[in-house]
Order: C-alpha cells, then structure tokens, then sequence
C-alpha cells in the first residue's frame, strides 16, 4: 500500500518487519514481546508518562520510552539490560514508597499493573522514604470506588475520560504532591458531570478506581471469564462475563473485541444485575381465572401443543400466528421462522418491534 | 430498513463502524448516538477529533448537534423536504457525481423533476432551516471525499419512515457516496439484534435471508430441506394480527421476548387485541405488560445463559456464549423444538451450532458462517462462502438490485400524521437516553441505574417552561387526544421551544399512551417519534 513503508527492526535479536508508522511497543507486542508499560493502554495516544517501558536502541545514548518512540528503519532493540533492568527496579520502588501496604484486601489484587511488576522485578516500597496520601475512599455514586491513595497518577482515567469518551469528567486537580485525577471541585461523580461508563475503572492500572458492584465478590483469578456479546444496542460490544459461583459479578471489557476495544457504555459495563434479579420468571405459569399457577415444563408445553392444534382444526390453520423479537438470537429467529413455517403451515411471522 | 432495501437492494448498513474515524464528513440525521449507541458515538468522535466535517439533522440540541459545523434544526416530520431541499440545491449547483448517476443509478429523471419542486423558499417554510444552512450542509456534504451519512431512530420512526430512508439514499447517490471505505450510509437502530432478526426471516413476506415466500424457487428450497409444503401466500404483520384479533378473526399468538402491550404506539389497542385472543402464550425474563394477558408464560433465558449470535447493525455476527446454566432450565431455542415436536413436527439440534449450520446451508448471505469460523473472527455478512472473509463495504461495483444500479426515488413531503394545533400545541418527541433500554425491563432491575434515573423526566426548554411557569422537578400533566400521563419536569436547552422529550423506559409515565398510532405503511415501524400534545401544571 502506498504510504506504508515496511520496516525492518530486531527485537532482542529477533528480525522484524513492522508495516505502517508503529512505536517500538506496538511493534514488540505484534511480535509476542513483553515491555512493561503502566501509563500506556491501547486506547489511548502514546503518553510517556511513567518511562517503565524504556529501551535500549542501538545508536542512542539514553534508554527510549517505547510507547511514543516510532521505529525507524533497522533498528536494533533490546527490551531488557542491567541498566534498564535498574532505572525499572528504581521507578517501581519510588512509586511503592508512598503506595498504602494494603495488598492483602485490595479489590484489585491478582489483576494490578503495579503489584505484577513489583513481584516481576522483585522490589518493595522500603528503598525511598516516601509520605503517603491519606485520603478517605471515595464511593459517591453508584458504580465507581475511588481510593485516591493508591492512585500512581499514571494519568490513564484523565486521557480515557478525555479522549476516548470526550465527557471531561475528571482531571488532574491540585498540585505537586497533592495533585491528583478528580472531577471539578471534588464534586461526587453525578449524571450531572459523568457517564458512568467506566472506562477510567478499565483502564486504571491499580485498585484506585474499581467497579463499586464487584468490590468483595471475588478475586481476578477466581473468575471464569466467558466472552460474548452485549444484549442491549445494536453496537455489538463483546466482553467477559465475570463469574463465581454460577453468578455473573462483573463484567470486564478487553482490547481484542473487534467493535468496541475494551471500550464499554454504563448499561454493557454496569447493566448485568438483571440477570439475577428475583423477578425472573422461574418456571412456566399456566393462567387459572385470574391468577397464574405454577407449572412444570412438560404440563405447559403440553397445552399449548393442545391449544394451538385445537385452534388450528376449529379456525384454521391461519387463525394462529408467532411474533419474534430483535433481542432474541439469531438461531431462535430462525427457528421461530421456521416453526410457524412448518408448524403453523403459514407465513404468519413477524418480529414485532421494528425499532 | 425496507427503503434502503427499496433504493439499495440490501436493508443493512452499508459499511463498518471501524471506517467511521477516516470520514471527511459526516452526515448525523435522527441519531443520538452519543446516547443510543455510546460506543459507535466513539467512532464519531475519532472523526471529529481527526477533523471531519459535521452536518446534524435533528430537533434536538445533542452532544453533537452542539459540535456541529452545520446543525439543521428541521421541525419534526419534515426529513424529506429538508433531503429533497439538499438534492435540489446540489443539481442546482452542479455538485452532483454524474458519472456515478450515469453507471450506477436508474430513475434519476423522475428525481430531477420532483426535486425541482422543492425550491428553498419552500423547504425552508416546511422544515424552519434557514435556507442557507441547507445550502452549506449540501456543500459540505457533497464536496467531501470521505462522506457518511449515520441516521437513527429519528429518521426510521415515522410514519413515512422508509420513505426517509430512501431520500437519504437518494442524497448519497447523487453525491456518488456510497460503495468505498468510510463513505456510505450507516443505520443505527434499536434493539441488539434487530439486523438479524431480520436477516433470519420471522417476517411474513421473507424467508431467511429475504427470500421471497412468494418466489417458487425459494418456496422448493426450504420445502426440501424442512421437509413440508411452504404457503406462497404472504403472512400478515404483526400488527394485522393484532387488529384481526380485535375483530375476533385471530385466535392465538405465540409471542417470543416482547412487549407490544407497553412498546406499541397504540397501547389500547394492542392491549384490547391480546385480550380478545383465545389463547396467548408469552416467552419472556420478566413479566411484562404483556404477560399479563398471557394463558400461558414461559419463561425465558437471558443472554448469559445460552449460546447463540447476533448481528450487529453493520452486519457483523458475532457469538454469545453461556455463561451460567439457564434460570428455568431450558433456553428458547430448546423450548421451540420441544414445542414443534408435540405437535407433529420433530425438530431437535444438539447445540445451537447445528442451528446455525442450518442457517448457513438455506441462507446465502449467511452461507460461509460457522461457529467453528466465528470462534476465530466475527464475519460481516454477505459472508456466500466457508473461504470468503466477510464484506466490510457493500456495493463497491454492484447495488444488490435486479441490474446492479441503484434506483433514485420520487419522493414528497408528507408531514408527521399529527402536527400540533392551539389545543395540543407542543410536539411530543420520544426516544432513548444512555442509561436506560426500551420497556426498561432489564435496567430498571439495575439497582445503580435506578439510584441514577428513577422515573420517567419530560425535558422541556426553558424559553417554555417560564412560559408555563414550570420549574425543574414541578409535576406537569401531559395529555394528547388519547390520554394523559403525569410526569416530572427537567428543564434543559437539548430540547427546542415548543418541542418536548419523552422516553418510553417506564411503564409508569407511560408515554406511549401518548403516541399517536400513525404508522409506516410500508413496514409497520410506529411513529413514535412525534405528536400533539398539550402541557398543564
Ligand atoms: S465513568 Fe466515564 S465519564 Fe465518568 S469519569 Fe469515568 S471515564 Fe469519565
Ligand atoms: S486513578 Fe488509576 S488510572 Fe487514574 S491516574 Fe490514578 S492510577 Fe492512573
Ligand atoms: S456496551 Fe453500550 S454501546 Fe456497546 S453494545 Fe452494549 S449498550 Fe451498546
Ligand atoms: S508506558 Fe511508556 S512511558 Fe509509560
């Protein structure tokens, strides 16, 4: 394609050939290579906030953040040396120093940016004497948590906000030490200022945004995740349904979902509680006067088998009719088509809302 | 989507959601999304923010009716002289693509003449848009390279929806933009699965994969593979259904996950119509308006409890997958076999996949789709073949139409069935907000959504509200010629003087009682989005 030089690279000794104007990450990824990141996500421009993803590019005198450096043509990287090994170690125990101790019951454990790459580089919050934030947890509004000390202020729910959602709900407030992501003036998070999208939750690294709903219901890695597709718009957004103990108790969005990339509005993110609600229609009701009692599968399918032949000997076989909906799958669509086709013998069919 | 189909050959979105961030303009008509479809509305933005042009054709003040560079405020009900207007001044202009009218389209003359009748003095008093508006909309939409036109409810929700449509297909085509990456015509619509809904055939004039039941040759496909004699006699609407079953000529329905007794326009009467059946059986999670008139309730499985698809509104099918054993035991599509075999007709698929499979064979456009396939990548359809990767944009040589040429439409202005008038004298425009879906059934069940939006807010203008002496959070009654509802008030600027703004997520301030019962002719879609009605403290 026009415009779109191919490059040759070596990562780590590996050649690469990258296609179109991609960073060294984007590159490293494509081709399986780990760099740490933590103020980078996919979704986002290049920041080069947290410099975790430095490199060492042949040539270059200091190491390169590989988040914002595009490559050029021939570059040789090496993701990992002694040096980087140490600038790394150096910038996880600064941001450890004045990081709460508080693994243990932190909502975020198991699935922390942070956490991960202080186990991986084998560093704890002792090397810097650093003064802690403490800041009461912020849970104002129904779907969001925020403990403001266990922000690292990498930025990412700023830029997401901004961005990615264009609704400028929050921002860097303060300054210096004390400047963290809020909303304007500390407000609570309202519809008044904010979509409740979640999408700063998806994308903080760390347990200073969490899903409110999920916090206490289990652990990251005690999930089954399954994959599909949201029930409710015409979008299409896939994500991972959450579950523990056959409940749904979050839901969790990720860069590979060919529509939406990880992102999610307020009712795929934060819409599931109907799933489980007491007013589900448990069994099959059969109508008496005007109440309804409870019935079994086999007594209910039964007499609408009964009814609607009957209806169909006494009025004919056009008097009956089925009407499918656009929130049902496409197999039961077909099946629906098909049944009034077959059963019914007519084409009596319609999905009734055609909105 | 039956004027696309009219106009195109195919009722679907004729390109990807992935295209929309290189789009030089973007014509947004009747579509909210920053509400209705938040995450294709990210799309958008990425346009906005790589510069694209935007044009914004609706009543109301949206999120992006405020960023637009042209924002044609159009009084409710008049799309097609506003379309008709644009034509016009582009033929008049010279900004048309004539090659593209020369090779690709048929009934270009017939269009020529009658938009000849819509001079702007004339569009301008039918629609109240400035008429040089009109004029730098039409420059800025036929002059780009890139241009897209996204519409939604707003355009489809009347009742001459299809008609809207096709005068939206009348302004791409004149333009030639349609058939190339980021350039086409995209239709936002309501429910999830509405594409495949469709696609799947549950319609009366349709098998699956909008073959005619009328055409012999799909009547021996399917007759082949199901094994029966198909009827060539087309089936009624659903909403003929209803008005037979009101006269006592229908007996009995089997309604599979909806609502018509809360989502109709014309609640009365569909609720007189379920009463007047002999026998009602309901599919559904929750009870619902409808259920009540039910004999017999099924219930239903959510989308967390079984496999299956959806098409997406560009056309991409993608899996659902269980995530938890079915609440009652068994999912729907289960529940249709057991109840086609008890009544003589063996139906049994092991699992959903079979299903499809089935789909795939009798389905053309569905004909290289597997759930083998779809565990590696979602497809859009026209998918013919188990080695074709799918089609991203429609129409790149030929329109799906007898000939391969698009055909314009002749089409007039025709106006909403009601307009308002000194007893009713505001519009009544209804529609969706982000937190909220359809009957509300599923998200008023979300606890943190209730503790967001609890009740039903008419949104009025201010310049109205002092008129009416009305503040924020005051109780109006709103009545039209058929009922009336008490509701509260939120007074905001995304509503325009003399038009307010209902949803229809909550049975208690039940708006559609308030909705009009006017119709599309052509495919049945409610008007939903205007009437007359009338505002007392
Ligand atoms: S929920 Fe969405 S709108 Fe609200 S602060 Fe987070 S990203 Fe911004
Ligand atoms: S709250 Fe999370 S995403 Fe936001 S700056 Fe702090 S750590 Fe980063
Ligand atoms: S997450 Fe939101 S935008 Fe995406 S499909 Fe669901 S309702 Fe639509
Ligand atoms: S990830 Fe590159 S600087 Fe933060």
């Amino acid at each position: 394609m026009p415009g779109k030089k191919i490059k040759k690279i070596e990562i780590d000794g590996r050649k690469i050939s990258c296609e179109k104007e991609e960073t060294i990450l984007q590159a490293a990824k494509k081709a399986g290579i780990e760099i740490p990141t933590l103020c980078h996500d996919d979704r986002l421009e290049p920041y080069g906030g947290c410099r975790l993803c430095i490199v060492e590019v042949k040539g270059v005198g200091r190491p390169l953040p590989a988040c914002t450096t595009p490559v050029t043509n021939n570059m040789e990287i090496r993701t990992e040396n002694d040096t980087i090994k140490r600038i790394r170690k150096n910038i996880i125990s600064l941001l450890l120093s004045n990081h709460p101790n508080d693994c243990m019951r932190c909502e975020k454990t198991g699935d922390c940016a942070l956490q991960g790459l202080a186990y991986r580089y084998d560093v704890d919050g002792s090397r810097f004497e650093g003064e802690q934030w403490d800041l009461p947890i912020r849970d104002d509004n129904p779907f969001i948590t925020y403990e403001p000390n266990k922000c690292i202020l990498c930025g990412r729910c700023v830029r997401i906000c901004n961005e990615v959602v264009m609704a400028g709900t929050i921002d860097l407030v303060g300054r210096g030490f004390n400047s963290m992501p809020d909303t304007a003036f500390r407000k609570p998070r309202s519809l008044d200022n904010c979509e409740f999208c979640g999408q700063c939750v998806s994308t903080c690294p760390t347990g200073a945004l969490t899903d409110k709903k999920a916090r206490g219901r289990g652990r990251a890695y005690e999930m089954k995740k399954v994959r599909t597709t949201c029930s409710y718009c015409g979008t299409g957004c896939n994500f991972d349904l959450n579950v523990k103990d056959g409940k749904v108790v979050k839901v969790t969005s990720a860069y590979d979902a060919p529509v939406n990339h990880g992102n999610l509005c307020i009712k795929g993110r934060y819409g599931y509680d109907f799933i489980h609600n007491a007013d589900r229609i448990k069994t099959p009701l059969i109508r008496k006067g005007d109440s309804f009692h409870e019935a079994t599968w086999d007594e209910a399918l039964d007499l609408i088998a009964g009814r609607f032949s009957g209806l169909m000997k006494k009025y004919g076989n056009k008097s009956v009719g089925a009407f499918s909906s656009s929130r049902c799958t496409n197999e039961e669509n077909f099946l629906v088509s098909k049944f009034a086709r077959t059963v019914f013998k007519n084409n009596n069919v319609d999905n009734c809302a055609r909105v | 989507m039956a004027g696309l189909a009219t106009s195109l050959g195919a009722g679907a979105a004729t390109n990807s959601l992935a295209q929309m961030p290189d789009i030089d303009a973007l014509f947004l008509f009747g579509s909210n999304p920053t509400e209705a479809h938040p995450i294709v509305s990210l799309y958008l933005k990425k346009a906005l923010q790589n510069g694209a042009r935007l044009i914004v054709g609706d009543p109301r003040k949206t999120w992006m009716a405020k960023r637009a560079d042209v924002w044609l405020n159009l009084c409710p009900g008049s799309n097609i002289a506003l379309l008709n207007g644009m034509v016009n001044v582009i033929l008049k202009e010279g900004w048309q693509n004539k090659e593209f009218i020369k090779k690709r389209t048929e009934g270009f003359g017939e269009l020529k003449k009658k938009v000849r009748e819509y001079d702007l003095k004339k569009v301008e008093k039918l629609t109240d848009v400035p008429k040089e508006k009109i004029i730098e909309a039409a420059r800025l939409y036929s002059h780009a390279d890139k241009a897209m036109i996204v519409y939604g409810l707003g355009v489809t929700e009347h009742r001459t929806g299809t008609e809207n449509a096709m005068a939206i297909a009348n302004l791409a085509l004149v333009c030639g933009h349609l058939g190339r990456p980021s350039t086409g015509i995209m239709a936002l619509r309501g429910q999830n699965n509405v594409q495949g809904a469709s696609d799947l055939g549950p319609l009366p004039a349709t098998f699956p994969g909008y073959q005619s039941v009328t055409d012999s040759e799909a009547r021996e496909r399917f007759e082949k593979a199901w094994g029966v004699p198909m009827s060539p006699e087309i089936g009624l609407k659903s909403v003929e259904m209803l008005e037979l079953a009101c006269e006592g000529k229908f007996k009995g329905i089997f309604i599979l996950g909806e609502d018509p007794a809360q989502t109709d326009p014309d609640v009365h009467e569909v609720r007189k119509a379920l009463s007047s059946l002999e026998f009602l059986v309901v599919q559904d999670i929750f009870h619902t308006e409808t259920t009540k008139y039910a004999h017999v309730i099924l219930p239903g499985a959510s989308f967390a409890e079984k496999d299956g698809t959806f098409t997406n509104g560009e056309r991409r099918v993608q899996r659902i997958r269980k995530a938890i054993e079915p609440i009652a035991g068994k999912a729907e599509w289960q529940v249709i076999c057991e109840l086609a075999t008890r009544m003589g007709y063996p139906m049994s698929y092991n699992h959903p996949s079979d299903i499809m499979d089935e789909i795939a064979s009798l389905t053309p456009i569905y004909g290289g789709i597997s759930y083998e396939r779809l565990e590696k990548e979602s497809i859009q359809w026209p998918c013919p073949a188990k080695d074709h990767p799918g089609t991203t944009t429609l129409y790149t040589d030929l329109f799906s139409r007898p000939g391969g040429l698009a055909k314009f439409m002749a089409l007039d202005h025709k106006g909403s069935g009601e307009v308002p008038d000194k007893e009713y004298p505001y519009v009544l425009i209804t529609g969706r907000i982000r937190e909220h879906y359809n009957n509300g059934s599923m998200t008023r069940r979300v606890k943190g959504i209730m503790e967001l939006v609890s009740e039903e807010l008419l949104e009025i203008n201010p310049e109205d509200a002092k008129k009416l002496k009305i503040k924020n959070g005051d109780k109006v009654k709103v009545s039209s010629r058929r009922g009336n509802i008490k509701v509260k008030v939120k007074v905001t600027g995304r509503s325009q003087p003399h038009n307010v703004f209902l949803t229809f997520h909550f049975p208690e301030a039940l708006s559609n009682l308030l909705t009009s019962g006017h119709k599309d002719p052509i495919t049945g879609t409610p008007e939903y989005k205007s009437c007359a009605v009338k505002i007392e403290k």
